[in-house]
């Protein structure tokens, strides 16, 4: 077999990348919000359950000291610790790493446009998202409720329809597993029925997801109750996710506690809580909302392409 | 006969299904920034030749199916069975009249068929992409008109109907693609 030296990617693709990190960093320059570092390399891995980490080993040079180390999947807990510090508002645009990962739109390592905003919720954080996009010729993005295009697309009400009908929608839509929770049979039911029909004629930001699905949002004790979340779909594609943050130390933790609980259920390793993060959270970390934009699938979104390999230089075969 | 993961399939895995055995033809791997891993996957029913799509949880698993492809030689049919050798190690195979349903129409002896095993019994028999076949009838040709588009069905000597253009007369051996059951020319 030849070796697959060559770039994937044309040289007009690699000039339409640098042109839209010169273009990020402006818009983020102009905005005041300040680029900062957080290290790749770092010793607690993310809790998320359905999120896999890199894991590596830390040597102390002469050797006796070996700790387990981590790449990071997302600069989030590093930056949230520097608005507790005071940082104010803060950008970082970073490679993230991911095991497991392999796909038309997944590349295990790929580069991620992360910001945070002081006293921003997440409905400001859109609107800024939004002029961000408008900046990059996208037309002006719809703000739409996950419920209002879950029912639009299912008929289902995602807050309160039963756990039963959720499972029979999904098996009648080819779902092959059984005894799923809540969160998973949601995502499936998203992922293959509405997704696909978001963000054609402009941008979709879908906001206030079930409460299954808060991450590291926080909930709003509406009628129902929603995690005040958002995503950002192009082109059928999810390109961001954002939430206006969670900043209750206590809260926070018992999300890590259930996250390891989740992942015992499923197998997978348990992960050693984040006690720097926590402790930032408790010194306070003020109000705000942050988003995270996968910059290889932005840049798919500008040049309609439907394969990740088609904007990354040496894609994961290739590196 | 073991087991694979979503992250082996790929096109041309043979796995069971709902007790049938198919063919993998497509694995898309699906996963919501935050959320479960799925891989939305499309599958040939071997027996039915129907295609369906499921989506398993990544990490799922299916069982492998007992299905190879055998380059065999039609011999004949006795009026109930059809009859095959493997060119290899002259081992027969009959086949039944459920594997033969789309193929028993081209064949008429010699042919070099593939056939699908399924435990070790015929499931189905694909009969070569081109045959040539004899017309044993069809209505009286018009002389020279190779211009003008029209067509007339014509009955092969296998007992296979297609259309064929008028100029055509019974008589001719002719080639078909047994895959659409389209006259390709006068062989």
């Amino acid at each position: 077999m030849k070796t697959k030296w060559q770039p994937a990617v044309s040289f007009e693709m690699l000039l339409a990348r640098a042109r839209l990190l010169e273009k990020l960093r402006k818009f983020m320059n102009k905005h005041g919000i300040l680029e900062v570092e957080t290290p790749i390399l770092v010793d607690a891995a993310v809790s998320d359950p359905h999120i896999e980490s890199f894991e590596t080993a830390l040597q102390y040079p002469g050797g006796r000291h070996i700790r387990k180390h981590f790449l990071h999947t997302s600069p989030e807990y590093a930056m949230k610790r520097l608005l507790a510090s005071g940082s104010g508002p803060i950008y970082q645009i970073c490679r993230v790493f991911r095991d497991n990962e392999i796909g038309k739109y997944h590349n295990p390592e790929f580069t991620m446009l992360e910001w945070y905003r002081p006293e921003y919720d997440h409905h400001q954080l859109m609107d800024e998202l939004d002029e961000l996009l408008q900046v990059l010729n996208f037309k002006p993005a719809q703000k739409k409720t996950y419920a209002e295009v879950f029912k639009e697309k299912t008929d289902l009400d995602p807050h309160t329809t039963a756990l039963v009908e959720l499972q029979k929608t999904a098996t009648d839509y080819g779902y092959t597993a059984q005894g799923d929770e809540r969160s998973v049979l949601l995502d499936f039911i998203f992922s293959h029925c509405v997704c696909d029909h978001l963000g054609h004629e402009c941008p979709h930001m879908i906001y206030d997801f079930p409460v299954v699905q808060s991450a590291l949002a926080r909930i709003r004790h509406s009628d129902p109750p929603v995690a005040e979340r958002f995503e950002l779909f192009i082109h059928g594609l999810e390109i961001a996710n954002g939430f206006h943050e969670l900043c209750d130390a206590g809260e926070q933790k018992k999300r890590f506690v259930q996250d390891n609980l989740q992942r015992e259920k499923s197998g997978k390793p348990e992960v050693f809580i984040d006690e720097k993060f926590i402790e930032a959270l408790k010194y306070g970390l003020p109000p705000c909302a942050g988003v995270a934009v996968g910059v290889d699938r932005l840049l798919m979104a500008m040049h309609h392409c439907t394969d990740i390999r088609e904007v990354i230089a040496f894609p994961v075969d290739r590196a | 006969m073991g087991t694979f993961s979503t992250n082996e399939f790929k096109a041309g895995l043979k796995v069971m299904l709902d007790n049938d055995p198919c063919a993998i033809l497509t694995n898309e791997y699906v996963k919501p920034g935050k959320g479960q891993a799925f891989n939305r996957v499309k599958l040939r029913n071997l027996k039915t030749g129907r295609v369906i799509e499921r989506t398993f949880k990544s990490g799922d698993t299916l069982d492998a199916a007992d299905v190879i492809d055998l380059e065999v030689q039609y011999l004949y049919n006795d009026g109930e069975l059809w009859y095959f050798m493997n060119q290899e190690n002259y081992e027969q195979y009959m086949a039944g009249e459920k594997a033969m349903e789309d193929t028993a129409q081209w064949i008429k002896g010699e042919e070099l068929c593939t056939m699908t095993l399924w435990n070790g019994a015929p499931l189905t028999v694909s009969p070569p992409n081109f045959v040539v076949l004899e017309i044993s009838d069809t209505d009286p040709g018009i002389r020279g008109d190779t211009a003008t588009g029209g067509s007339k069905p014509a009955k092969l000597e296998t007992g296979a109907v297609v259309k064929v253009p008028l100029f055509v007369e019974k008589g001719e051996k002719i080639r078909i693609d047994t895959r659409t059951g389209a006259y390709m020319s006068r062989a």
